[in-house]
C-alpha cells in the first residue's frame, strides 16, 4: 500500500462482502421457494425475498466500485485521497440506508418499481452519498496525475450518479415510467458500469501483467468507445413491447448485436495482456478472477444477451426464464467476478502481507463459476420449454411452470454450489492464515513411502 | 496500426462518438415520449382511478412476482394482458368483480402451489387496480404478447 488513505477501501470491501453473503443466501431461499412454494409464503413472501436478493446485489457491487475507486485513484493520481473522513461518512450513510431499506422491506414498506424499491429517504441518502463520493474522488483526481484509467472510471461514476436522478422520476403513465426506468437499469449495467468495469480491469492488468501503460490505456479507450457506441442505442432492445414506437425493434436489434463487441474485446484484451506481460505476479488468484470475469462476462452478457436480443426472437422469449438465465450469468461474470478480482488483488495489500489462501480462493472461483454456469444452462432449458409451450402453443403460465419442476430443482442444486463457493471465498478473504509455512529442508525429508 | 490509432485519437473517438450517440438517443427519446402520450396509450384516459391503481400496484410490489408487459419477476403470470385473458377488458364492473374475488381468495394454501399473499386493499383501491390493469392492457405493445396466455 503506497498511500495511507487507500486503507478506506478495506472498510468498503468488508461491508460489500457482508452484503454479498446476504445476497446469495436470499437467492438460495428464493430458489428453494420455486421448489417448495409454501415455504414462508405468509411470513416472508417471494416478492420481499427477491427484493432483498436484487437490492443487496446492487448495493454491494456499488460498494465494491466505490472501494475500488478509493483504492486505485491514489495510486493513479499519485496522492492521498482528498478527505478520508468524507469517505467514511459516505460509507456510513450507505450502510444506514441499506439496513434501513432491508428493515422496511421486512415490515412491508417499499416502492414497486423493480430494483428501485427503496423508500424515498434511502434514495436521497444514496444521492447524498454519491455526491460526497464524486466530490471527494474528483478533487483527488484533479489535483494529481491524470491517467486514462481515472478518466474513464470518473466518467463512468459521474454518469451513473447523474442517471440516479431518474430514480425520483416516476410518471403515472406506465409506458413512460418503463421508458425512464430503463435509463437507470440499462444505462447502468450496459453503459456506465461497463466503463467502471473496463477501467478496473485495465488497472488490474497494469498491476498483474506489467504491460506498458500506453498500450493498456489506448485499448481501454477503444473498449469503452465500443461499449457506449453500442450500449446507448442498444437500450432499444428494452423498448420493443412496452408501448414505444416500432422503430426501436430495428434500432435495438442492430445496436444491441454490437453490444457483444466490448465484452469480446475485454476478454481478448485480458488474455493478450497476460500473454504479452512478463511480470510473474504472486497473486495468482487475482489473475484467475480477472481472466474469469472477462470470460464469463463475454458469455453471460455477450452470448446469452445476443441469444434473445433480436426482436424476432425476443417477441417469444421476452419475460421468460431465458431472461433469468442471461441476467444471472451476466451479472456474475461482468460485475460480481470483477469485484471479487479486485478484492482478491487488494485485500493482501491492504493488510500489508503477501497473497494468502490462494488455493481456497481459486477453489471458490471454480465452485461459484461452475454453479453459475450450470444454473444458466438449466434456466435456459426451462426458458426454451416455457417459450415453446406458453408463447407458441399457448398453454397457460401455471400449467407450463408445473412441467418445469425438474429444472428448478437442478437450479437449486446449482445455487447450493454458488453459496458454498461464496462462503469459501469470504473465508479465504476474511480469515488470513496466521502462520506462514516455511519451506523445510528438502534433504532431511523422508523419501516417499518411507515416512 | 499503433501509429494511426494513438491513445489521444482513441480518447477523442470515445468522447466525440459517445456525445453523438447521446444526442441521437435523447432526440429519439423525446419523439418516443410524445408517441406514448399521443398514440400508444391514448386508447383510455389516464384517470385518477388508473393513477391510484398504479400506486396500489407499486405499494405491494407486485412486480417482484408478476411480469407487466414482460418485465418483472418470472414467478407469477403476466398481467399486462390479464384483463383480455379474463374477457373483461371493456367491462369495468366485471373487471373489478373478478379481480376482487381472485385477490380475496389468496393465499390459496394449496400444498405445492405458488402462493399469492393476502393484501389489505380497500374497494376504491381495488377498482383503481382493475382500471390500471385495463389501462395497461389497452396499450399498443406492438402485438405483444403473442397470445392470451401472456
Amino acid at each position: 500500500m503506497k498511500y495511507a488513505s487507500q486503507k478506506v477501501a478495506y472498510a468498503y470491501f468488508v461491508v460489500a462482502m457482508g452484503l454479498f453473503a446476504i445476497q446469495v443466501l436470499g437467492g438460495l431461499l428464493a430458489g428453494w421457494i420455486y421448489v417448495a412454494p409454501n415455504t414462508l409464503s405468509e411470513l416472508l413472501p417471494f416478492n420481499i425475498i427477491r427484493m432483498i436478493h436484487t437490492n443487496a446485489l446492487i448495493v454491494w457491487l456499488l460498494l465494491g466500485f466505490f472501494g475500488a475507486a478509493y483504492y486505485l485513484v491514489p495510486e493513479e493520481s499519485e496522492r492521498e485521497i482528498y478527505s478520508v473522513k468524507l469517505a467514511y461518512l459516505q460509507l456510513i450513510i450507505l450502510v444506514v440506508g441499506t439496513l434501513g431499506a432491508v428493515a422496511s422491506y421486512l415490515v412491508g414498506i417499499h416502492g414497486g418499481r423493480e430494483f428501485l424499491e427503496q423508500p424515498l429517504w434511502v434514495k436521497f441518502g444514496i444521492l447524498v452519498a454519491a455526491v460526497i463520493f464524486l466530490v471527494n474522488i474528483s478533487l483527488t483526481v484533479l489535483a494529481g496525475r491524470r491517467t486514462a484509467i481515472t478518466n474513464v472510471l470518473l466518467t463512468g461514476l459521474w454518469l451513473l450518479s447523474l442517471l440516479w436522478i431518474f430514480a425520483f422520476i416516476n410518471p403515472s403513465n406506465l409506458s413512460l415510467d418503463k421508458m425512464y426506468w430503463w435509463f437507470i437499469v440499462h444505462l447502468w449495467v450496459e453503459g456506465t458500469w461497463e466503463l467502471v468495469m473496463a477501467s478496473i480491469l485495465a488497472f488490474l492488468m497494469l498491476k498483474l501483467t506489467g504491460v506498458d501503460r500506453e498500450v493498456i490505456e489506448k485499448w481501454l479507450y477503444v473498449i469503452v468507445a465500443t461499449a457506449l457506441f453500442s450500449g446507448i442505442l442498444g437500450t432499444g432492445h428494452h423498448f420493443y413491447w412496452i408501448g414505444l414506437p416500432e422503430y426501436w425493434q430495428w434500432v435495438g436489434s442492430i445496436f444491441s448485436t454490437f453490444e457483444v463487441v466490448p465484452f469480446f474485446a475485454m476478454m481478448s484484451f485480458a488474455f493478450i495482456m497476460v500473454w504479452k506481460g512478463r511480470r510473474n505476479h504472486p497473486n495468482k488468484a487475482a489473475l484467475l478472477w480477472s481472466l474469469g470475469a472477462a470470460t464469463v462476462a463475454f458469455f453471460g452478457a455477450g452470448v446469452w444477451g445476443f441469444l434473445h436480443t433480436l426482436h424476432g426472437v425476443n417477441y417469444y422469449t421476452h419475460g421468460t426464464q431465458v431472461t433469468a438465465a442471461h441476467g444471472h450469468l451476466a451479472f456474475y461474470g461482468a460485475y460480481v467476478a470483477l469485484n471479487l478480482a479486485m478484492f482478491t488483488y487488494a485485500m493482501p495489500v491492504l493488510l500489508g502481507r503477501s497473497p494468502y489462501n490462494q488455493v481456497l480462493n481459486m477453489c471458490s472461483f471454480w465452485l461459484m463459476t461452475g454453479g453459475m454456469a450450470f444454473m444458466t444452462f438449466v434456466l435456459t432449458f426451462a426458458g426454451t420449454i416455457q417459450t415453446h409451450m406458453q408463447r407458441v402453443v399457448g398453454d397457460y403460465y401455471m400449467d407450463v411452470q408445473d412441467t418445469l419442476e425438474i429444472f428448478y430443482l437442478m437450479r437449486f442444486g446449482a445455487g447450493v454450489a454458488v453459496v458454498l463457493g461464496a462462503l469459501l471465498f469470504l473465508y479465504s478473504q476474511l480469515v488470513p492464515q496466521r502462520e506462514i509455512v516455511e519451506p523445510g529442508d528438502e534433504a532431511a525429508a523422508p523419501e516417499r513411502g518411507q515416512a | 496500426m499503433s501509429e494511426i490509432l494513438t491513445k489521444s485519437r482513441a480518447r477523442n473517438i470515445f468522447y466525440g462518438g459517445s456525445l453523438f450517440f447521446i444526442v441521437v438517443f435523447v432526440a429519439m427519446t423525446i419523439h418516443s415520449h410524445r408517441y406514448v402520450v399521443e398514440k400508444s396509450t391514448a386508447g383510455m384516459p389516464l384517470t385518477d382511478a388508473v393513477k391510484l391503481g398504479k400506486e396500489v400496484w407499486e405499494r405491494h410490489s407486485c412486480i417482484n412476482c408478476h411480469t407487466l408487459h414482460g418485465e418483472g419477476a418470472y414467478f407469477a403470470p403476466e398481467v399486462g394482458n390479464v384483463m383480455t385473458r379474463w374477457g373483461v377488458l371493456d367491462d369495468p364492473e366485471g373487471a373489478f368483480e373478478i379481480l376482487d374475488a381472485w385477490m380475496k381468495a389468496q393465499p390459496s394454501g394449496t400444498p405445492g402451489r405458488r402462493q399469492m399473499p393476502h393484501f389489505e386493499i380497500t374497494e376504491e383501491e381495488m377498482r383503481g387496480l382493475a382500471d390500471f390493469l385495463r389501462w395497461a392492457d389497452q396499450t399498443d405493445t406492438q402485438n405483444w404478447p403473442p397470445n392470451d396466455a401472456g
